[in-house]
């Protein structure tokens, strides 16, 4: 069994090493992609005519490719993590502005209505009602995000070490060694699939109210 | 007391909700705008806790500018109730109902200490309190959104149509319960309706606005049945303002007899065989249906609905004559015995006779004037 995880010497980190750096590099792109979203979307909800604009950028950002993108970066940043990570959180960006700006409609007007004629201030409105509202839409476009930066980062492999699980497809072709291929996929599937479980939980922890919201709808 | 100054709202483009309103809706009453869509009243409700900002004259909360109190201030210290309800539905009942209290430094214990009376006062079992609010009935949402408005035990509460996206059983009944309320908390509530039955039965007064927000009338339910301002009013009031009128008419002074009364299991004396139709009543004197004297077995005839002799009105009284297919209206007591029974004609001579008094009273007035 342990063999199986055994990396060979031209790979250069152990296998947890490289489920860390794909946890963090992904997961630390999605969260720093949804700080961005939150404010973007805010905006685009507040004024309405920006969204269409700003949902284009996001989407033409989505369509560079990420080795032209990576190729641009590495100038900047050289050969290193941030050079993946930039890429990963601007791509997070197509999904979680439009999952921002959903989450904000699916507040009903008149919960808005009634927040304001009961003396909610603006931020306490935002934090307190609108967000907890909008958190079920906006956490399954977080999910997607984490998942689809999972999977876009095995790209980074190709400057280097900074692909996670990447590395493996890469030095696997390059090696003729199918054993590297095979666990990389695997592995890469497993972690994709648990860290949806876990986003999941985390979800319902959140939003007791929207699990009877589901049973009774 | 909320008073309007010449209010009126203009929108950037151009069109005038409201018009040079004055109005005031005074303390521990309820004040009705009713009028068709368009007629600016949710806006000129909306204007007394600022959600709309009036583009000309002024509103007094108690004598005081609504101007010069912060939004916040101002807002938590007026009730409001809107139609969908608007409750958070990411928070329980409990909760819910315990926002204002929250909102205004309450902690936590005695909000819902507060949240449980209120659910007392409107009527929803204390096992609702920890339901997300999708879970209840249409009803049980109004109810607590009420629950909600009245929670910082405001002065003034603002209603918007609080009852209209319910049935109308629903809506009845939530109407009855009101007013109950009403009569023990005695807020000064403003109430937005277009539903003219809807404010003839709970408003103390009623303002009628017509489209463009001009006031058209401003005067209690029975004198805007009795005497509407001009052709609109009266249009607005409906082809029943008649009928409806008769709400106000109390039905004690209906003679009521009891000769055509025949207990279960007794036979139909000879002075009852002259009448022309018997009423059955059961061992507890509750109506069971009306037979004809020639044939006692045969079934019995429905009596509709009864009227409550001492407590309803002569449009009750005439609605149950009129709609039982025999002519007479069944009176009963409060267990639903029945007391005696009244025909359409003796309904009509009821009405014929209080018209005589209005009429007498109205003269008397005119000679007063003069």
């Amino acid at each position: 069994m342990s063999s199986l995880f055994d990396m060979p010497s031209y790979v250069q980190s152990s296998y947890l090493g490289l489920v860390s750096v794909q946890l963090e590099v992904s997961l630390g792109a999605t969260l720093t992609g949804l700080v961005l979203a939150l404010p973007i979307g805010q905006l685009c909800s507040r004024l309405p005519r920006f969204y269409p604009p700003v949902l284009g950028l996001v989407t033409l950002l989505y369509s560079i490719p990420s080795l032209a993108l990576f190729v641009l970066l590495i100038d900047v940043f050289g050969e290193s993590e941030t050079t993946v990570f930039v890429p990963l959180a601007l791509y997070s960006l197509a999904i979680l502005v439009p999952g921002v700006v959903d989450g904000i409609r699916s507040v009903p007007r008149e919960v808005v209505d009634a927040a304001d004629g009961m003396g909610y201030g603006r931020a306490r409105r935002y934090l307190t009602v609108e967000l907890p509202i909008a958190l079920p839409t906006l956490m399954a476009a977080v999910r997607v995000a984490a998942v689809s930066s999972l999977s876009l980062m095995s790209i980074g492999g190709a400057i280097g070490n900074y692909g996670g699980f990447g590395d493996l497809f890469l030095l696997g072709l390059h090696f003729f060694n199918d054993r590297l291929i095979w666990v990389g996929l695997v592995s890469l599937l497993v972690l994709s699939i648990l860290c949806d479980l876990v986003l999941r939980g985390v979800q319902r922890l959140l939003t007791p109210w929207a699990r009877s919201l589901r049973s009774v709808g | 007391m909320i008073t309007f100054e010449n209010v009126s709202k203009k929108y950037p483009d151009g069109t005038e909700a409201v018009a040079g309103l004055s109005l005031e809706a005074p303390d521990a009453a309820i004040t009705v705008l009713v009028g068709p869509s368009g007629c600016g009243k949710t806006t000129t409700l909306r204007m007394a806790n600022r959600l709309v900002e009036p583009s000309g004259g002024r509103i007094l909360i108690d004598g005081v500018d609504a101007r010069e109190r912060s939004l916040t201030e101002l807002r938590r210290g007026i009730g409001y109730v809107i139609q969908q309800a608007g409750l958070f539905p990411h928070r329980t009942v409990a909760d819910n109902i315990a926002t204002v209290p929250r909102l205004l430094g309450a902690d936590r214990r005695a909000a819902r200490r507060r949240s449980g009376e209120l659910m007392e006062l409107v009527g929803l079992d204390p096992s609702l309190a920890d339901r997300y609010p999708h879970q209840l009935s249409g009803g049980q949402q109004q109810r607590v959104g009420v629950a909600r408005a009245l929670a910082a035990d405001p002065k003034i509460l603002l209603m918007d149509e609080p009852f209209s996206a319910v049935d109308p059983i629903v809506r009845k009944s939530l109407q009855e319960q009101f007013l109950q309320i009403q009569a023990e908390v005695g807020k000064t509530i403003l109430f937005v309706t277009h539903d003219v039955d809807e404010a003839i039965r709970i408003g103390d007064q009623i303002a009628v606005l017509r489209v463009g927000g001009h006031l058209a009338q401003f005067a209690a339910p029975r004198e805007l049945l009795e005497r509407p301002a001009d052709a609109f009013v009266e249009e607005f009031l409906g082809l029943d303002r008649g009928v409806r009128r008769l709400t106000f008419i109390p039905g004690t002074g209906l003679n009521l007899r009891t000769d055509p009364l025949v207990r279960a299991g007794a036979e139909p004396t000879a002075e009852q065989f002259v009448l022309p139709w018997l009423l059955r009543v059961d061992e507890q004197g509750r109506p069971v249906g009306w037979f004809d004297p020639a044939s006692p077995a045969a079934e019995t005839i429905s009596i509709g609905h009864p009227f409550i002799a001492h407590t309803d009105s002569l449009r009750a009284a005439l609605d149950a004559a009129v709609l039982c297919p025999v002519g007479w209206a069944v009176g009963v007591d409060g267990d639903g015995r029945a007391v005696g029974v009244v025909s359409q004609e003796d309904v009509a001579a009821a009405i014929r006779a209080a018209h005589q008094e209005s009429l007498h009273r109205l003269q008397q007035d005119r000679e007063r004037v003069r």
